[in-house]
């Protein structure tokens, strides 16, 4: 499929302008030299990726990705930056590394070995974005995944109980 | 909408990820640059499972998956950075050399 005939499709156009915002924030995230930017730059990156998943038919986990990331997990991220007070002025220096060339090389061939073997095998098939219902998903996660849903619950248990232990001030010392 | 445009986008946003990971100092931005590659997992995820249309609907219910271990990956992160941060009043983590032989 050519480049043309790939961008007559209406969907395809709405597709390119969120991928386009989407790597810009991401780009934006890695390199700013304001913190607080960074954290904003995320919520664009997030809520462009789930708006790719109303576009494939996934409404549940979009609305779930903009509930649990762009709703808790950026405010959790906007916290931790103001309690260790990351450098919020332009102070790249203290911001990134030094050594970007290799950082850049590594990321540049990590792309191309990831996209070549990923896409080698589909060449241009169709996916379709049949809407799959949220009581689907629910009866799903409820009855066939029962018991991995259980152990994610349990884990996030852990991880609950472990910030309280790790962010607590200890009474007697 | 072929599934090739969502595969290379998420490799695209992976590959941003692991440059953030390995060229950020503050731990913080480390964790922010995680996210990142998180989430292209994620579109790879919902993507495969829109291609195959299987019953379980198992892209999307891993994706699911995905993104709680990731609530609990921060939660536990930050809390040891803020740890950190009040035991040496700092989150860089070239600094943190305590375990470097």
């Amino acid at each position: 499929m050519s480049f043309g005939d790939w961008i007559t499709e209406a969907q395809n156009i709405v597709f390119l302008v969120f991928a386009i915002a989407m790597l810009f924030a991401s780009v934006v995230v890695v390199t700013s030299r304001n913190v607080v930017h960074a954290a904003l730059m995320l919520v664009v990156a997030l809520g462009g990726s789930a708006a790719l998943f109303l576009m494939l038919g996934a409404e549940f986990v979009a609305w779930v990705v903009v509930l649990v990331y762009i709703g808790a997990v950026v405010v959790l991220f906007l916290f931790g930056i103001m309690i260790t007070r990351a450098p919020t002025g332009r102070d790249t220096a203290r911001l990134d590394h030094e050594r970007r060339w290799p950082a850049l090389l590594i990321a540049v061939a990590t792309f191309a070995t990831i996209a070549t073997t990923t896409t080698l095998a589909f060449e241009d098939t169709e996916v379709a974005g049949e809407v799959v219902r949220t009581a689907q998903i629910g009866d799903l996660l409820f009855n066939r995944f029962v018991i991995p849903f259980e152990a994610v619950s349990f884990v996030l248990l852990a991880a609950l109980i472990g910030g309280i232990v790790l962010a607590r001030k200890d009474a007697d010392e | 909408m072929i599934v090739n445009q969502f595969l290379i986008l998420a490799a695209a946003m992976f590959s941003i990820g692991i440059y953030g990971v390995l060229v950020r100092r503050n731990a913080v931005l480390v964790l922010l640059s995680v996210e990142l590659m998180l989430t292209a997992v994620n579109i790879n995820l919902v993507a495969f499972g829109a291609l195959i249309q299987d019953k379980l609907a198992s892209g999307q219910v891993f994706a699911l998956f995905v993104i709680t271990v990731a609530a609990a990956e921060v939660g536990i992160g930050l809390a040891i950075v803020v740890l950190i941060f009040r035991n040496r009043s700092s989150a860089n983590i070239d600094e943190l050399d305590l375990m470097k032989w």
